[in-house]
């Protein structure tokens, strides 16, 4: 199959679903659908000749064949038997989406005690038609963006989270994502995330394969920070070598906000993370951080763009990365300053080690100034481990291999340190550390019979460094 | 305890130690001496096993073995400890962590035990007294953000930690205020047994007033030109190194 007969296929899927399907369309969400499916057809899937996907090639998993579903399997699975949280002190609110569906055992939207609602998006579309009205595809731009706007045709279910004015949600809340089929699967999440005036949330999305058929996911978020609100969110990404995650994310500030974004990939097949923040009024904060550890043939991507629309703003973009084997990783940070943004200081830093001839890191920080009073900065490194610190390490006696890990953790701990969650913060430490060591598998957290398949590690090829 | 014998090192093709013989004992302490780019450090960093450098030919046994087969950390778990010149600085590893890793590390390669939490943290404690370093130091990253004095204290530290047989100070005092020379030199001596030895690689006699050496040695231009005993540092500090270029 080529991308364009997975386009014509795409176009005749969704006019032969578009009446039956999609019944908890508000009108309003059911004429977006449509306006998508025009541009999609206009503009397609995105190819390596547009200048913002120069470097990462959907060709391969475009031409598979994949299964769509339009409701959910009436599959009675019990999400803690297929599933255990690696994290496992962590005290949450845990909600779960299977194979792009919310799951539930009693009821498709919560109340929890402080007034804020969580639950399906399906749901919630009809429960809460003003807020749709208000904010779905108001951030996530359908008419020039492809996946976008094949997102917005097709987006059935996700996460709904409302935090009302005031409210402190005392737990973080995660959201465990599960692809397990034994097809080859193409789904297209939707989350919104709605946080109120002087609220606060912390957010924990973790992403997760369990079988290792091929997947295709395309997912859009958008989540918007009300004044004075803060929110931290978490991204832990863990997939299989057989999956494509595009998953892009739209964040919109309001004043005097702030928002802490730490997306870890600990493993997948090809991850392109597009992360865009509008900091829409004076005042706001936005720190965007990352750590990829990648190998074999895999492809990490992180796309970041930050508008700075008002003054006084703050931005850190922060990514790190290793990689071993051909893995390649793209950093693409992009920092736009309106004329109005004044007093706005920005920072971007990537930074990369290899430890193979073969990998490689791209690393691409853009500054676009139209304010003039301003402090932008932006930096990149790609290298191997310092030698002198090796030296330093192995002259105390600690062998070679050991010093090695030592200085690839404190690589990542610059990362690590930024989460604020003591518990969550331990444990992507230690499974950072077992990552590294090549002792973690995608596996270890499954209880699902996968023998026949060998796990996958992070082998570090360590006589390919001096 | 220390042997080394026609010692000939290159780096770049340009040959820095042309010839040089050194033997140290037990329970001394020998102070290498001489004026810049003599080859001071190089013979440090070869004894340490750095790997840059180019050995053309001698030899130089430690305890019996050959150092030019053991690699860095087997050198140092042999006992040979470096105390650097420019201590590196490795954002993100605590000296904890650090110190636990070398010294359990160690400990294997002797067939011992890690040693337990407990245990390690108590050594630390007793440690930092020797070298009246603050006690929130450990927690901190190696060499992070240091000032010059922390540094080296630091090496002392460390060296204080591993108990090394033979320690080389690789210019431990440059860069000292008077009152960190003192510490450094303090745990130095608080160290130093009958079974151990130090070469202390300096410029000025200062630090010799601190730690008085068995041995003094001049190295210029790549070899030892002169030894004596602790009077021929206070010689060359009245006198300068052109005294011995001329005589």
């Amino acid at each position: 199959m080529t991308e364009n007969t997975f386009k014509d296929k795409l176009i005749s899927l969704f006019d032969d679903n578009f009446r039956a399907n999609f019944k908890h369309d508000t009108p309003h969400v059911h004429q977006l659908r449509r306006q998508a499916m025009e541009a999609f057809a206009k503009t397609g899937f995105p190819h390596t000749r547009l200048e913002e996907w120069r470097s990462t090639n959907l060709a391969k998993p475009l031409a598979l064949e994949y299964v769509q579903h339009f409701q959910p399997l009436d599959e009675k699975i019990d999400i803690e038997k297929v599933f255990q949280c690696e994290v496992y002190d962590l005290d949450t609110y845990v909600f779960s989406q299977l194979n792009g569906w919310y799951i539930y055992k009693t009821l498709p939207i919560t109340t929890l005690p402080n007034g804020t609602i969580v639950g399906s998006l399906d749901k919630a579309m009809e429960t809460y038609p003003e807020i749709f009205e208000k904010h779905y595809a108001q951030y996530a731009d359908f008419r020039n963006n492809g996946l976008n706007a094949l997102n917005t045709a097709f987006a059935q279910d996700g996460m709904f989270i409302y935090v009302p004015d005031g409210v402190e949600v005392s737990k973080p809340i995660q959201i465990i994502n599960i692809i397990n089929l034994k097809e080859n699967i193409f789904i297209q999440p939707r989350n919104l995330i709605i946080l109120g005036k002087n609220s606060k949330l912390q957010l924990v999305n973790c992403d997760h394969s369990l079988l290792h058929k091929a997947s295709l996911i395309n997912s859009v978020s958008e989540v918007v920070i009300g004044e004075n609100a803060e929110l931290d969110y978490y991204k832990m990404q863990n997939k299989d070598n057989e999956s494509t995650m595009v998953a892009s994310l739209y964040f919109h500030q309001e004043a005097n906000s702030r928002l802490t974004s730490n997306t870890i990939t600990l493993n997948g097949g090809i991850v392109r993370n597009n992360t865009s923040v509008k900091l829409n009024g004076q005042g706001c904060e936005t720190n965007l951080y990352g750590l990829y550890l990648v190998d074999k043939e895999q492809h990490i991507d992180n796309h970041l763009a930050v508008e700075h629309a008002a003054p006084n703003g703050t931005s850190n973009q922060l990514f790190k990365g290793i990689l071993d084997d051909q893995a390649q990783s793209v950093f693409h940070g992009h920092v736009l300053v309106q004329r109005d943004a004044q007093k706005t200081n920005a920072d971007q830093n990537n930074k990369n080690i290899l430890l193979t001839d073969k990998a490689n890191a791209q690393s691409e920080p853009h500054l676009e100034i139209y304010a003039d009073d301003v402090k932008c900065s932006h930096g990149a490194t790609i290298g191997q481990l310092d030698p002198e610190a090796m030296f330093y390490l192995q002259q105390r006696g600690i062998s070679q291999d050991s010093a090695r890990m030592l200085l690839m953790n404190a690589f990542a701990e610059e990362v690590i340190n930024k989460i604020s969650i003591d518990p969550l913060r331990e444990r992507i430490d230690e499974l950072v550390s077992k990552r590294l060591k090549g002792e973690l598998t995608i596996c270890d957290q499954c209880i699902l019979d996968c023998s026949g398949r060998k796990p996958v590690k992070f082998d570090i090829d360590l006589s390919k460094l001096s | 305890m220390l042997s080394i014998k026609n010692l000939k090192v290159s780096i770049n093709n340009k040959e820095i130690l042309k010839g040089l013989d050194l033997e140290v004992k037990p329970g001394e302490v020998h102070a290498i001496m001489g004026p810049n780019g003599t080859g001071k450090s190089t013979l440090a960093s070869v004894i340490a096993g750095r790997r840059e450098f180019d050995v053309t030919s001698g030899e130089i046994i430690y305890k019996g073995k050959n150092l030019f087969d053991l690699s860095p950390e087997e050198r140092a778990c042999e006992g040979i400890f470096l105390g650097f010149q420019y201590p590196v600085e490795i954002p993100g590893v605590s000296i904890t962590n650090f110190l636990r890793t070398a010294v359990n590390e160690q400990r294997k390669y002797k067939g011992l035990d890690p040693l337990p939490a407990s245990d390690f943290l108590a050594l630390m404690e007793e440690k930092k007294k020797l070298v009246e370093i603050q006690s929130n130091l450990t927690k901190r990253s190696v060499n992070e953000g240091f000032s010059g004095g922390e540094k080296k204290k630091n090496e002392i530290f460390q060296m204080a930690m591993l108990d090394p047989g033979l320690a080389i100070l690789d210019e431990t005092d440059s860069g000292l205020d008077i009152d960190a020379l003192r510490i450094v030199a303090n745990g130095v001596n608080k160290l130093h047994t009958k079974d151990n030895a130090a070469i202390l690689i300096t410029h000025y006699q200062r630090l010799l007033d601190y730690i008085v050496p068995d041995f003094v040695h001049v190295l210029f231009e790549g070899r030892i030109v002169k030894t004596g005993g602790k009077e021929l540092a206070l010689e060359l500090e009245e006198k300068g190194y052109e005294w011995l270029k001329n005589g």
